[in-house]
């Protein structure tokens, strides 16, 4: 049986004063991850069937590259954000959260960097 | 980790059968979750028949005849039986809601009732909502403000911003919908729940409080706060027919607000 008051546990460590910028950048990622994946999407449909050089050639284009980076960059941050919240909502062990929220940002960024460079690589023609 | 499964001594076995009424024309069967700190015994679920013909019309109605007339035994919480005290809150049939105000003729078939969910059981229907109250007390539900009330009179509000208030006055802190929340099943030690929210915004949105800042201070957390994903479970059940879902929304919307 617990000696502390019922509002001494509630109070507990007392607000961390942060979380909307968490909430906000999961909105406006999510909102601004529609249209770029319409226009992905339909890149994807219009190089079905072309050869290998046809498609190397689009996805150089300065506008596909940068609609890809914009697309890479944003689905990785939202991937990031919304795994975090997973990861807190259902591991209740302090020290199995922090490290699978470490390993969280760890994949993100790497996963993310690693796609990001394919298509630097692709449009500066390396 | 979640829980996925119930701890072996949380299965639910089955109980009593007590005989049906003798001659009884209309018969209604609950179905009753039992559970004692008296004994080591496993919850069990024990079944009464009703005689809607000597019975009053509601879920309460039938847990009160089945006290005074079947098995005294039987424990649950119920004052005022119409809706405002919000003490007989509790499961039936899946859906957290007030027994005095469900009816019987509500549901088809048997009355299924269990207290309400993930909250630690005292006995029976009974359920330990300290927490919740704790949480309750914890956003300080009363006006607070830097102004003197005026020397002859009350503190004056429009009728415009009266009716903000429409909607979240209501909320009787029957602890449906926060028991219905499955954030608050998994994190009901940080998360302050939809009830408490609504209840956070209701002096939020009160135009005569002077506190509005430091109560979002009070809320802006990841826990307290975030953990509401809008599964909407809250609007759904309360029996009131109140949304606390959009009045965590609006909460959310004054964080974004007052950031610029």
């Amino acid at each position: 049986m617990s000696m502390r008051t019922p509002l001494k546990n509630v109070r507990s460590l007392g607000s961390a004063k942060d979380g909307t910028t968490h909430w906000w950048h999961q909105k406006v990622t999510a909102v601004a991850l529609i249209p770029l994946f319409v226009v992905a999407l339909a890149y994807v449909i219009s190089l079905v069937g072309a050869d290998y050089e046809r498609v190397r050639y689009v996805l150089s284009l300065p506008f596909t590259s940068l609609i890809l980076l914009l697309l890479i960059g944003i689905t990785f941050y939202h991937l990031k954000l919304g795994l975090q919240v997973v990861i807190e909502d259902y591991i209740h062990s302090e020290i199995k959260k922090v490290v699978l929220l470490m390993l969280n940002s760890f994949f993100c960024a790497i996963v993310g960097l690693a796609a990001a460079l394919a298509v630097l690589k692709l449009a500066f023609g390396g | 980790m979640v829980e996925l499964a119930l701890p072996k001594n949380s299965k639910v076995g089955t109980g009593k059968a007590h005989p049906k009424p003798e001659g009884a024309q209309k018969v209604k069967t609950f179905n009753v979750y039992r559970w004692s700190p008296d004994d080591t015994e496993n919850p069990r679920i024990d079944t009464y028949y009703v005689d809607l013909d000597t019975c009053g019309p509601m879920i309460l109605d039938g847990l009160i005849k089945i006290k005074n007339e079947i098995d005294p035994t039987l424990t649950f919480r119920r004052s005022c039986r119409e809706g405002i005290c919000g003490s007989c809150a509790m499961n039936i049939n899946g859906t957290n809601t007030l027994a005095c105000t469900k009816g019987m003729d509500e549901v088809d078939g048997d009355i299924n009732i269990y207290p309400l969910p993930h909250q630690p059981v005292v006995k029976d229907l009974v359920p330990d909502l300290t927490n919740f109250y704790a949480q309750y007390a914890s956003i300080k539900p009363w006006m607070q403000t830097q102004t003197p009330p005026p020397p002859d009179r009350e503190r004056l509000q429009s009728k415009e911003d009266r009716e903000k208030l429409d909607g979240l006055y209501e909320c009787i802190l029957c602890a449906c919908c926060s028991t219905s929340c499955p954030s608050y099943w998994w994190n009901s030690d940080r998360f302050l729940g939809p009830a408490i929210l609504l209840q956070a915004y209701r002096w939020i949105a009160d135009s005569r409080d002077e506190f509005t800042g430091e109560r979002l201070d009070n809320l802006e957390d990841p826990f307290r706060l975030y953990r509401c994903h809008t599964i909407m479970n809250c609007a759904n059940t309360c029996p009131k027919g109140l949304n606390p879902a959009k009045a965590i929304a609006e909460i959310k919307k004054l964080m974004v607000e007052r950031r610029g």
